[in-house]
């Protein structure tokens, strides 16, 4: 895999644009994630996923190869998450997630072909708390929470993707983890 | 928690699948006998399972497809290459030609002069080489600028480049003859032996 992407890369970097689809394709479902569970919405998550890999592209040359791709990738997409949630306004994306009609559309698409209505509503509804609690957390332990939890990512990369010690990272890896546990205890 | 916080951070240790053997010990020792521990460690445990259970998100179908019409254009030169990389013979003849017609005319004046592989068997006479009867030569047979008479045997190729060659009655050639007489003859000479070397270096550059 990360051959292939090395391979991928060099083509790029030769001028070979259309080689970088494949690489967008590997990776589009886990930085549209990143970017829904940090962001808190389709809509969002898709542009800050579309203007991740865009400078990927541009800055490819800058790129060191000796490096693992999806980390680079990652601190790029990351960045510009974090970027965005300290240009929104401290409330705005709240309330867009508590009226919003994302979790609704998704519920009714599943429930209607779902056969167990009531198992999925549950889970769902749950699903709900959870990605609301995670983008409750301050962007600094949301970042860790979702590279750890959702991406799976080890310690390590974490480190290098955002850039801070591992020890910095552990950190507010528990402090997050706490602050989850407080609110989800009980759902 | 009235417990030593020693024992929550043996907790995040464990979470973190960073807790040595015997730490791990003293920590399952102590939640054994420490109920209010135990309801944490499983908050915890509860709290990352959830978490990991959300489900995971597939970017829209027309993502990539958006993503690579949105990259800037790129520059011309590089389409072309693409295009000579998967047009290989194309790219190999139009690349012999790119190269060769610059410093075509002056390779082609500096090959007049008389030259002719070299065999021992070879006579020269005048711009006239000859195979002698009887004689057999091994190896392919080129001749520049000169003309050629074969009356014994060549074991390979002959070509002659800009003249004629005469094949005796007795005389024997077991490789292909060739002449090459006109100037795109020249250049075709060129291009075949050139194509060869030439695809290599771009099937090199694949790599
Ligand atoms: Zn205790």
């Amino acid at each position: 895999m990360e051959a292939l992407i090395k391979k991928r890369i060099k083509q790029v970097i030769k001028g070979d644009q259309d080689a970088f689809a494949e690489i967008v394709e590997i990776y589009s479902n886990s930085i549209y994630q990143l970017g829904y569970r940090m962001l808190g919405n389709r809509h969002e998550a898709e542009d800050i996923a579309q203007e991740a890999f865009i400078r990927a592209y541009v800055n490819i040359k800058s790129f060191n190869q000796d490096l693992k791709f999806s980390t680079w990738l990652f601190r790029i997409a990351t960045n510009l998450c974090i970027d965005r949630i300290r240009k929104k306004k401290p409330d705005y994306y709240l309330d867009a997630e508590v009226s919003g009609t994302d979790g609704l559309t998704m519920y009714s698409q599943l429930a209607s072909n779902s056969p167990l209505p009531e198992i999925e509503l549950e889970s769902l509804e749950l699903q709900d708390t959870v990605h609301k609690e995670i983008l409750k957390l301050p962007e600094k332990y949301r970042s860790v929470i979702v590279l750890k939890y959702i991406e799976e990512l080890s310690l390590n990369e974490i480190s290098e993707i955002l850039d801070l010690p591992l020890g910095t990272v552990k950190t507010r890896i528990h402090r997050g983890r706490e602050a989850l546990r407080q609110q989800l205890r009980y759902v | 928690m009235k417990c030593d916080e020693k024992i929550v951070e043996l907790m995040h240790e464990y979470l973190d699948e960073e807790i040595d053997p015997e730490n791990e010990m003293i920590l399952r020792d102590h939640l054994k006998s420490c109920k209010d521990c135990e309801t944490l460690f499983n908050e915890y445990k509860r709290t990352i399972a959830v978490v990991k259970g959300t489900s995971r998100m597939q970017a829209p179908p027309n993502f990539t497809a958006n993503v690579m019409a949105s990259l800037p254009k790129e520059k011309k030169k590089v389409g072309m290459q693409r295009w000579l990389r998967n047009h290989p013979l194309i790219a190999a003849a139009s690349l012999f030609i790119v190269l060769m017609t610059g410093s075509l005319i002056s390779t082609w004046n500096q090959d007049r002069e008389f030259s002719v592989s070299k065999q021992e068997n070879l006579v020269v006479e005048n711009g006239t080489v000859i195979v002698p009867e009887g004689e057999v030569v091994k190896g392919d047979v080129i001749v520049r600028n000169g003309e050629l008479r074969i009356e014994g045997e060549v074991q390979g190729d002959v070509t002659v480049i800009n003249g004629e060659q005469y094949l005796a009655s007795a005389g024997n050639v077991t490789g292909q003859i060739e002449e090459v007489n006109e100037v795109f003859d020249w250049i075709w000479y060129h291009m075949k032996r050139t194509a060869f070397e030439v695809i290599d270096i771009f099937n090199d550059g694949e790599e």
